[in-house]
Parts: structure tokens; sequence; C-alpha cells
């Protein structure tokens, strides 16, 4: 057992250059190191372009570095005999759960990677039905996957990757596409799995109050890592966030516009109850 | 608007004819197929529409429904039966000119419109009582043998199913498409035919762009769940054949037997 389930060292990666155009390709990642914990639930934010995708399909060798290596539990991600072992331990799911659902029938769907990987049917009967309660999407097993809200749809497309019981489970921006209340589901489906079944989750978002909720946030920008901390370290450097065109979450705003006007307040707050506190805290004087 | 197109046509049940393996329900399909164009005569016809008339029961479809799978091949049953009644020589019965009507004429055709209409609620049946996904299943292990000689048998069957789990998909992202258009002033109900089919091209690109989309989209979730082809594949849902299912099938085998003999006693 490795400490670390993802290791990635000194990652550089650019797209294929086209070769009619002669300018060099755009660096899309440039020398990126980090490691992942068991256990863990990271964040990574960045704005469009940052390369925070392009980092995420590193992570099971669906890109492979140009320069660098990535490890995933002790495996190279370049040994393409292990590929399968690699995927089955970091699972992914993307932004667009009709993209990703192949069966026409819920529990077929989440059955698709064990079948993929020859599991005895008495087994992936058990996996499947385990994969299911715990997104709690059971009581829809026989539903056909258009008949699902959005939110419901990518719990299905989670559970397709919990089936395989992996390590971690990487979400590309798994919430971009649903209304709140599919984002509330689908949040927290991902932090019961990380709090209850210590999966290891790595959220690409681009809500801060999402990232807020994560033990540790990366952020990139440009194809680097720019910070790498625990959320409060991170969205107190509120001038820094917004000088590379992210947000804070509002609560830590209010602390910061507050603390620019001279009243004495701490940005390091990022929750609501913290902030009613420090608030009336101030008011009371 | 688009919505309502039901493809595959299934109609939930728990009858006899749906809990039947579809493996079987294929391979029956089949033989009554053989009973309608093995016969030759009404009595031999009308031992396969016995056996149609049998399985039409026990499935509990509504009779209704069996109409409406009926609707489009109208045009099909009128050709066929002008044709035959026109053109078929014998002696004439009524003659306008160059127009004869005759026994042969009206006998052949009413025997090719009862074989037509029990041809497709025969198959329509198979539809109705399996669903398109378990139908996929019963194809692909039916012709699992045939990989022997290289056939894609397990590509062929995921194609159909990624097929069928799309429809919905795509048939709502038209509906989007054309709304979209509209609002930007197309129109596509006006002009001549040829007009019509041009309006077309401003939902159908779209619509290819993104279906190009989803299937890149789509191939990399399917890698991340470790998606290599058939080898080594197992299946969540195991078919399995029963008593009942052998017997169903003895059944159509011994109506096969009777039109033979039917055919061979009055041929």
């Amino acid at each position: 057992m490795d400490e670390k389930i993802i290791s990635a060292q000194n990652v550089d990666f650019h797209y294929e250059a086209d070769p009619e155009d002669k300018t060099p390709p755009k660096q899309v990642l440039k020398n990126v190191s980090l490691d992942i914990g068991r256990g863990q639930f990271t964040a990574i934010l960045g704005h469009n372009g940052s390369g925070k995708s392009t980092i995420a399909k590193h992570m099971n060798g669906i890109l492979l570095p140009c320069g660098g290596k990535v490890y995933v539990d002790g495996i190279d991600t370049c040994d393409e005999k292990k590929i399968f072992d690699v995927r089955q331990r970091v699972g992914m799911v993307f932004q667009n759960p009709d993209n990703q659902i192949v069966a026409t029938i819920v529990e077929e769907d989440v059955a698709f990677a064990l079948e993929n990987l020859g599991v005895p049917p008495d087994e992936m009967r058990e996996r499947v039905d385990d994969a299911l309660r715990s997104v709690g999407m059971y009581e829809y097993r026989e539903h056909s996957p258009h008949q699902l809200s959005g939110g419901q749809k990518q719990r299905v497309a989670i559970a397709g990757i919990i089936a395989m019981r992996p390590d971690c489970i990487v979400l590309d921006e798994p919430t971009a596409m649903l209304d709140p209340k599919g984002r509330q589901e689908v949040l927290k489906t991902i932090r019961e799995l990380n709090h209850d079944f210590g999966i290891t989750a790595v959220l690409i978002t681009h809500y801060m109050e999402e990232a807020a909720q994560a033990d540790r946030i990366i952020v990139m920008d440009n194809g680097e890592i720019i910070m790498d901390d625990i959320p409060k370290n991170v969205f107190s450097n509120v001038e820094k966030m917004k000088s590379i065109g992210l947000d804070v979450p509002q609560v830590t705003e209010l602390m910061y516009l507050l603390g620019r006007d001279g009243i004495p307040s701490d940005t390091h707050i990022i929750s609501e109850e913290e902030c009613a506190d420090a608030l009336e805290k101030l008011l009371k004087g | 608007m688009l919505k309502d197109i039901t493809i595959g046509q299934y109609f939930p049940g728990r009858s006899a004819v749906h809990s039947l393996d579809p493996r079987f329900k294929i391979i029956i399909t089949g033989v009554f197929i053989g009973m309608l164009f093995a016969a030759d005569g009404f009595a031999a016809l009308a031992v396969g529409l016995v056996f149609l008339a049998m399985s039409f029961i026990m499935s509990k479809i509504p009779f209704r429904l069996m109409l409406k799978s009926l609707k489009p091949i109208v045009p099909i049953i009128i050709f066929t039966s002008v044709l035959n009644i026109f053109f078929l020589d014998g002696a004439p019965l009524v003659k306008f000119g160059f127009i004869k009507i005759t026994a042969e004429g009206l006998r052949t055709s009413a025997f090719m419109v009862i074989r037509i209409i029990a041809l497709i609620m025969g198959s329509s049946l198979l539809t109705y009582t399996t669903s398109p996904i378990t139908l996929t299943d019963a194809i692909e292990r039916l012709l699992s043998p045939l990989k022997k000689i290289n056939l894609p048998v397990h590509e062929l069957a995921m194609m159909m199913t990624i097929a069928l789990r799309f429809i919905p998909t795509l048939i709502e992202e038209t509906d989007k498409i054309i709304s979209a258009q509209k609002a930007r002033g197309a129109d596509m109900e006006s002009g001549n035919i040829l007009q019509r089919a041009k309006a077309l091209t401003p939902i159908l690109i779209p619509l290819f762009v993104s279906a190009f989309r989803r299937a890149e989209e789509l191939a990399v979730a399917m890698e991340c769940r470790c998606y290599q082809g058939g080898d080594g594949r197992t299946r969540l849902r195991q078919l399995r054949s029963e008593g009942k299912d052998y017997f169903a099938l003895g059944v159509s085998i011994v109506f096969l037997d009777i039109v033979i003999m039917l055919n061979c006693i009055f041929g």
C-alpha cells in the first residue's frame, strides 16, 4: 500500500501540433507535480484553459504525459500492460451525464465496467446493488436513464464508477450542467463516498462553494499549480484569486470588503456559520 | 412533437409470451415466418393464423396496438392486392376494356394480403413483447457462433445498444435545435419540397456536430470504465432457457409440420 494514491512528477503536456502550423504547440501543463493522499478530498480550481481537466485526464491514463511521470498506486500510467489496473483504481466522472451512460437501463449501465472486467454474474449483481445503494439510486435500478433528472443521471454515472471499487474517483466538473438541486445531490454523494467509504476524491470545479468543502484546494492557472493549501488559506488570498479570474465564496468576499473598509475582519472565513458568528461579534462590539 | 415517436415499440407486461427466453422468441418468430412462406393454400395459411392468434391472446397485447403496427404497411398491402387482382391471367370474371378481373387474381391477392398482414403482426409481436435491449442481447448470443468466421458480433450488438441509448437523447436535441433555429427566424413550414429539404440543413449540421462530440466523450468514458471489446466480458443479465421455452419452440415446430403436411394433402 502506498500512502499516495496518485503522484504526478514534473508533468509536461501539449497536444500534437498541426504539421501545417509552424508555431510550437502550446504547453497545456508545465512541470506540474502533485501528490494525492489516500482518503483525501481534493478540489482543483482554475479558469477555463488552466489545465485542470488535462491534469485530471492524466490521473487514469486517458492522457499520457509528454514529459515527467504519473504514478497511480505506484503503477506508471505509461505502462500499457497495466493500464486497466490503473483505470480500475482511479475512476473518472465527466461533465455531461448523457455522454457517459452506455446502457438503456440504469443497473446495466452500472454493471458496464464490471462486465468489461469479467466479474462473475453473482458477484456483479451484489456490487451493482451496493453501488446503487451508496449513491441512493437503488429504487431507480430498472429505469431508463432518459427518464431521470440531471442530478440522478450523474449519480448513476458515479455508481458506474463506484461499482469497480476504485481507490480514487476523479470528477471533472460533474455539476457544471446541473441545476442547483442536482448540484447539491451530487456533492452530497461525493462527500458521503469520501467520508463513509474512504474513497479518495478529486473534484474539478469552478464553483467556489463546492471547493470550500474539500480538505485541500489546488489552484491552477496557465498550466501551473499556483496554490496548494487548505481551503481557508487559499480563499484568504482574495486579491490573488481575483487576479487569475477566480472568485472566492461570498462570505469570504464580504469579510474582505469589510477589511478593506477598515473594519477588522478575518478572510479565513469560508462558511456561512463562521461568517454569522464573526458578524455577531463585530456588531456586539 | 418529436417525443411522441416510440422506437422499439416495446409494450411492457408479464405475460407468458413476455417471459419467454428472447432467443427462443426470435427462433419461434423465424419458424412462424417459415409457416407463412411454406403455406401453399388457404388451409395451410389458416394453421399459421391459428398459431399467431394463440400467441397473440397469450401476450395480452391490446388489439388496437396490433392494428397500429399495420398502419405503415397499408400502401404496400394496397399495391400488392391491386397488382395481383389486375395482372394475373386466367378466366376473367369482369371485363372493362383492357381491365379484367380474374378469379385467380382475387384469390392470390387475398392470399398475399393475409400473408403480409400475418407476417407484420408476427414480427410486431416479437418487438411488442421483448425490450430492445433484451432483443439485442439475444441477437448477440444467437449470432455468437459466427465469431469464428470473424464476424464482429459483440461490436454490432454494442453499436445497437448505444444507438438505442442515444435515440431519446438525440431526439431531444433535435427538438432543441429546431426551436433555436425557429427563434432565429428559420422557416421550415412553407415552400416546396426542395426548399423544405434545404431548410433542414441548419438543423442537421449542428446535430451532426453534437453527435460527434458526444461520441468522442462517450468513447473516453467507456475507456475509463475499462472497455476492451468483447473478449473476456461477462454479463449482468444471464439468459436462461427453461422447459417452457423448449415447449413453445416444440409447439411452433408442430405447427410448421402441420402446414407442410396440409401442403402435401392439398398440393
